[in-house]
């Protein structure tokens, strides 16, 4: 019915600007100055301080991607069980802090946790222990939660919100208390939200540069800061390429572990 | 030949390898009711879409008023649709949803208002101009989709099983409804149901058609009182479709016994399949009909009883106001008249299957 | 009872945490002291200042109009890519669909290299045959088009999968034309995720900063680079005016779009 034609300046771009780009990445990474091919730029990983700065960001966003879903599942219920989740409130909720630089808002959290800072003079004032995060990879991990909390609340509430009202009250009605339905209805249906929302938390956490050395105090190294270094100042397009496959295998690793639960309910949008 | 108002070609028409119409030939009058009468995957609705211009056959031409319109793009031919789920531009409301035909064609608006008046009165919504399509119940959306197509004056309008998301009550009274539409108009009417009392209901010519080939094309009452073959006897209507031998003209043979008909010209020791209808069996005291039975089911349908009477080790079904106790003795009577001798079909095309209905 | 009050108590807390440095953000803009540090006083002379400082204003035109052409640009080749792919057999809609995935789900820092190494071949390639090319406003127009992309198709999409295909034929039948069919049924019918694709991209490209750090060149400074770029120098605090200027215009507008369809919100809630 529609013209056919109607894909080709898509596909035309995609081919330009997203297929082409990707395959300089793998040109770079596989071929040294001189344009031959070497297998040194990936091997370049098992350098100390490489290895050290991919370990550290492995575990970071393993740890923020945990505390995101923990954070955001809860939440997601509540959302879904409220009027609140129906109106444009969600919308409202998240995508109007973006409108806020990314940068600036990440950089306020320099200012809360700051030692001496908001935080820290509230936990002063209440006789807690001393509030100091500010440089240490803790807070890096707080800032990724911060980013990214929101891409872990939306796949997950709009799974959440899907499910047939009956399929829960069969569950109910089959003598199943609200923890049993919450385990064994509710959670199984939700998985295609929870993953997506792995993904999507996991991926930017793994490969972030600004966070670390917004809230790293620029001592911390994540493998996106010497990725990224390797390009800005010059040292090696090729490493850095090199440095980027290895990323890009884990990455593609979660997203084939995604696709595999995705059935496209799992959406962001 | 000169009143032919649409004259379809040797259509055929193939989806993904499979033959949804094969060298199609019908034609169509001026202000007539017809119905495309089948199960579904029979290729009444490709034959719809085609008329209207949404399909292209594969080969074939489609002749409207002597002219061939076979490529003609929908919006380019003097028929309109009125589709299965109405189809109604659900951001426009009523007046504009009507007016959407005639402003595209550059009517007045003084034309346009007028026209709006007269289509929703002739579809008994007056006064809805103003409401969205969303408030409006199913009945009322079909109404308001008639009407959208109407008021562009088609000399054919096509409607695709548009009374399928009614219920009952609300379909009776819309068949009714379309009858007088069509009158009032004075338009062609092609109707595509699966809905054989529909068909009946309705109809001037009846077009029965399974697995993309014609069956029969007759008036309600041939096809009913005379299906040509054992498919339109199973599908319009309750029948006792069973195999039998032509003996002779006027006599056939039914599980041996000996059944006096009207029917010539079928040859000796014929093998034929024969219809009779449930309505037409009529049951008597034992030993006073031709064939003997047992009554086997009883079921109160309202308007009659149902009974299966055992006979010769076959079921028969009966329809009569009169009612047999399950076990009671009875004698089995058909009138001549009532029975209906079909060659069998002789193509594995035309037999009568019926396909995921 | 206590359930819920937890239920809100926890509503609260996920708020404030998204909050709160957009909270810091907007005190700090009044702050009479030059340091984020220490509070000296309210004062408004950040925002007067603001508008003396060129360097922010052109950032924040640079921004703007990015975001503007980027979000109209990836929103009508979007949604056209989306009607083509909603068309198409299974097969080549699965593969269609993992091409359009690409820069949302990818890392940003391999998209932003990627495009660099692109661009730079791209420009050496050219100076070859004596025509200069490097990375500017142009590039990170291409850029911030093709990470809006996904966001556009994957908002026209389920509008697609709504909507019922027989209106279209209805129109056509109705003696529309296929481009006026388009304009007059089916895009009335997909605007909603037409117009949430667009705002999705537009606010996209404004809170982008990875993408357009590697592609910038020397030219062509947003919003974002510019911070990054102060970041050592300490950020100026006529950022943060600007930031809250941004931000409130944007909350009164968003809080007035949902507050006045109500009704029409509820009733799509009911499909």
């Amino acid at each position: 019915m529609y013209k056919k034609s109607l894909s080709y300046p898509y596909l035309l771009w995609a081919a330009a600007f997203i297929i082409i780009p990707l395959l300089f990445i793998v040109y770079y990474g596989l071929t040294d100055r001189s344009g031959a091919f070497t297998l040194a730029n990936l091997a370049a990983i098992a350098t100390a301080e490489h290895s050290k700065a991919l370990m550290l960001s492995l575990l970071l966003s393993l740890l923020s991607t945990v505390i995101c879903l923990l954070l955001a599942y809860p939440l997601a219920l509540i959302l879904s069980n409220s009027r609140l989740g129906r109106s444009g409130f969600i919308i409202f909720l998240f995508v109007l802090p973006m409108w806020m630089n990314f940068l600036l808002r990440t950089l306020a959290w320099v200012v809360l946790l700051d030692t001496n800072g908001v935080i820290d003079s509230l936990f002063q004032a209440l006789g807690l222990p001393r509030f100091k995060i500010i440089n240490t990879p803790a807070a890096i991990v707080f800032g990724m939660v911060y980013d990214f909390l929101p891409f872990m609340i939306l796949p997950i509430y709009n799974v959440i919100s899907k499910i047939d009202i009956n399929v829960i009250n069969a569950a109910r009605d089959l003598g199943a208390n609200s923890f049993q339905t919450l385990y064994k209805v509710i959670f199984p249906l939700s998985l295609p939200g929870v993953i997506s929302g792995i993904t999507m938390v996991f991926v930017p956490s793994l490969t972030t540069f600004v966070i670390s050395t917004l809230l790293g105090g620029g001592k911390i190294l994540l493998i996106g800061n010497v990725i990224e270094q390797e390009f800005m100042k010059g040292t090696s397009w090729h490493v850095g390429s090199g440095l980027s496959l290895v990323l890009m295998l884990f990455i593609i690793l979660s997203m084939v572990l995604s696709s595999k639960y995705d059935n496209g309910e799992g959406n962001v949008l | 030949m000169s009143n032919r108002l649409i004259d379809l070609q040797h259509i055929t028409k193939i989806y993904d390898g499979h033959k949804v119409l094969d060298d199609l030939n019908l034609y169509f009058n001026e202000n007539k009711f017809l119905t495309l009468l089948g199960p579904s995957g029979c290729g009444k609705t490709t034959t719809l879409r085609i008329l209207g211009g949404f399909e292209t056959p594969d080969e074939g031409r489609v002749i409207f008023n002597g002219e061939d319109i076979t490529s003609l793009p929908p919006n380019k031919r003097s028929l309109n649709t009125v589709f299965q789920k109405y189809a109604l531009f659900t951001h426009m409301n009523i007046a504009e949803n009507i007016a959407f035909g005639l402003k595209i064609n550059g009517k007045s608006k003084a034309y346009i208002d007028d026209k709006i008046k007269y289509a929703l009165k002739l579809v008994n919504l007056d006064g809805y101009e103003k409401r969205m399509p969303d408030s409006l119940s199913g009945g009322q959306q079909q109404r308001i989709a008639i009407a959208r197509a109407i008021v562009n004056e088609p000399k054919v309008l096509l409607l695709d099983e548009p009374l399928g998301a009614l219920d009952l009550k609300l379909r009776q009274e819309m068949q009714y409804e379309l009858i007088r539409m069509k009158n009032e108009l004075g338009i062609t009417f092609i109707y595509v149901t699966h809905d054989q009392e529909e068909a009946l209901t309705m109809s001037d010519t009846i077009v029965v058609m399974n697995q993309g080939y014609i069956q029969q094309i007759g008036s309600p009452e041939d096809i009913y009182n005379e299906p040509t073959n054992a498919f339109v006897a199973d599908f319009i209507g309750d029948s006792n479709i069973f195999p039998g031998i032509m003996v002779e003209d006027k006599v056939v043979k039914i599980f041996d016994t000996i059944f006096p008909c009207v029917d010539t010209g079928f040859g000796h020791n014929k093998p034929v399949d024969v219809v009779i209808r449930p309505e037409d069996v009529e049951l008597s005291a034992p030993g006073s009909g031709i064939l003997d039975g047992v009554v086997s089911h009883l079921i109160f349908k309202g308007v009659h009883y149902e009974m299966e009477v055992t006979a010769c080790g076959q079921e028969w079904l009966v329809q009569s106001t009169r009612m047999h106790p399950v076990g009671e003795q009875v004698s089995i009577f058909v009138d001549p008249f009532n029975i209906q001798i079909m060659n069998k079909p002789e193509s594995e095309d035309e037999e009568a299957v019926v396909l995921d209905v | 009872m206590i359930k819920r009050w937890i239920q809100r108590f926890y509503l609260f807390f996920i708020v404030l945490f998204l909050y709160a440095p957009i909270g810091t953000l907007m005190v700090l803009s009044f702050n009479d002291s030059r340091t984020s540090v220490k509070w000296g006083g309210f004062s408004l002379k950040w925002y007067v200042r603001l508008f003396e400082n060129e360097t922010i204003l052109a950032a924040l035109g640079n921004t703007l109009l990015l975001a503007l052409l980027s979000a109209l640009f990836a929103t009508v080749l979007g949604t056209s890519a989306a009607i083509a792919i909603h068309h198409m057999k299974k097969r080549r809609q699965n593969i269609c669909m993992s091409i359009v995935n690409i820069p949302m789900l990818n890392a940003e820092i391999v998209t932003g290299i990627a495009f660099m190494l692109l661009f730079i071949t791209l420009g050496n390639l050219l100076s070859v045959f004596g025509i200069h090319f490097e990375m500017g406003f142009g590039t990170v127009l291409i850029g911030h088009i093709t990470f809006n992309l996904p966001y556009v198709v994957l908002s026209v999409m389920p509008k697609l999968k709504q909507l019922n295909n027989s209106m279209y034929e209805a129109a056509l039948d109705l003696g529309a034309g296929e481009r006026q069919a388009f304009f007059k049924i089916v895009l009335p019918d997909i605007m909603p995720g037409v117009l949430s694709g667009f705002l999705l991209s537009f606010t996209m490209s404004l809170d982008d900063f990875v993408i357009t750090h590697f592609v910038k060149g020397l030219g062509a400074d947003t919003l974002s680079t510019l911070i990054y770029s102060e970041l050592r120098k300490g950020i100026k605090p006529e950022m943060y005016a600007l930031s809250t200027i941004m931000f409130l215009a944007v909350f009164f507008v968003l809080l007035a779009v949902n507050l006045k369809p109500q009704e029409h919100s509820a009733s799509e809630g009911h499909r």
